[in-house]
């Protein structure tokens, strides 16, 4: 299973703007690129993210080829209740990684 | 007269020598030199790419590997007291072979003799996993490497090597990185050749690579034939470059553009 770190506080007062921060390890290999012998590299990236607050969908992005390798997204929102950030990743080849953090709201 | 001539002559070469090496106040990390955006990306544990290959490198130091089924645990217990201030040393010298071996040398030995496993490739992504893990339990140790009197002939090979002027371009290491690590090449920073984060995330690479990758691209850039990995010559040469960054933090896994 690959590596991912995730950056949520563990602690927020009720209405605090909070940053979270992901990366994911992939390679994003874009499918543009050809082997010595010339055949194509097939593209193998991750496609979407999403993350939910409590079951909620507060961020989702779209990726694409140009991506970087072990894409890093950072994205704030707003501190509403104590509970759990699940984070999900989906990309070709099947790819489908999850992640969880928790906060306390106070 | 001819041999004063040659004195004098011997004397002007040691000094040239000498005025060319980076004073030891006057040394500076490759950190120093990137953009604040970068050092925040390597000085934030997540948002540092190379904690990745950290991650992975915990899960293989537990993992039980080859005939006999031993983990690097099994040895070594909890790296984080056992691995401390480790790969601050290395390369070291290794008294079976008579040379000295770099950390990944290291790993692959250990894997050889005591887990009886095949050793893993030069820049695959176990072996860059596992130096990291090791390497990263050394963050902020002051670099010691050199200081066994048995390194002493191998250094003085890495800095010939250093010194010595080679490929289509006709150029040393030191023609960049002694003496022009002030200036800028194609808009890039040059630096001094302090290999304080290795194995570092380049971002031009996205990905880990060892110091070796670095030198073997740094040697084709010369239009030099690059030594093989794993060749004892760049093993002196890391040597050597590690020697000179002697009393500088190991920042391992280290972020550069």
């Amino acid at each position: 299973m690959p590596s991912a770190l995730i950056n949520v506080p563990a602690k927020a007062r009720r209405g605090d703007i909070i940053e979270i921060k992901t990366l994911m390890s992939h390679i994003m290999e874009t499918g543009y690129r050809h082997t010595a012998s010339g055949e194509v590299v097939p593209r193998d990236i991750i496609t979407s993210f999403v993350c939910r607050y409590n079951g909620n969908e507060v961020f989702r992005a779209d990726l694409f080829p140009a991506f970087a390798a072990n894409p890093f997204i950072t994205f704030f929102t707003t501190a509403t209740e104590s509970g759990k950030f699940e984070f999900e990743w989906i990309g070709d080849s099947g790819f489908s990684e999850t992640a969880s953090a928790s906060i306390i709201v106070e | 007269m001819r041999f004063a001539c040659i004195i004098v002559l011997a004397g002007l070469a040691a000094a040239d020598a000498l005025a060319a090496e980076i004073p030891q106040d006057e040394r500076r990390s490759g950190y120093s030199f990137m953009t604040p955006d970068t050092r925040t990306m390597q000085d934030d544990s997540t948002a540092n790419p190379g904690m990745l290959w950290v991650l992975d490198g915990e899960k293989l130091w537990n993992r039980k590997a080859g005939a006999a089924d031993k983990a690097c645990a099994d040895c070594h217990n909890d790296a984080r007291a056992s691995m401390k201030g480790v790969a601050a040393h290395y390369p070291a010298f290794d008294k079976v072979l008579g040379r000295p071996v770099d950390l990944e040398g290291r790993i692959n030995l250990c894997r050889a003799n005591h887990q009886q496993a095949t050793p893993l490739g030069y820049e695959s992504r176990d072996l860059l996993a596992l130096t990291a893990f090791v390497a990263r339990q050394s963050r902020g140790a002051a670099i010691e490497t050199g200081n066994d009197p048995e390194l002493q002939p191998f250094i003085a090979r890495g800095r010939d090597l250093f010194m010595q002027r080679q490929g289509q371009l006709n150029l040393g290491c030191a023609n960049c990185h002694d003496d022009n690590w002030d200036k800028r090449l194609a808009g890039s920073a040059i630096t001094q050749a302090h290999p304080t984060g290795y194995p570092l995330y380049r971002l031009e690479w996205q990905s880990l690579g060892s110091l070796q990758r670095r030198l073997r691209a740094c040697i084709t850039g010369i239009r030099a034939q690059a030594y093989d990995y794993g060749a004892p010559e760049l093993v002196e040469l890391e040597l050597y470059l590690m020697s000179r960054a002697r009393g500088m933090p190991l920042e391992t896994p280290a972020v550069r553009p």
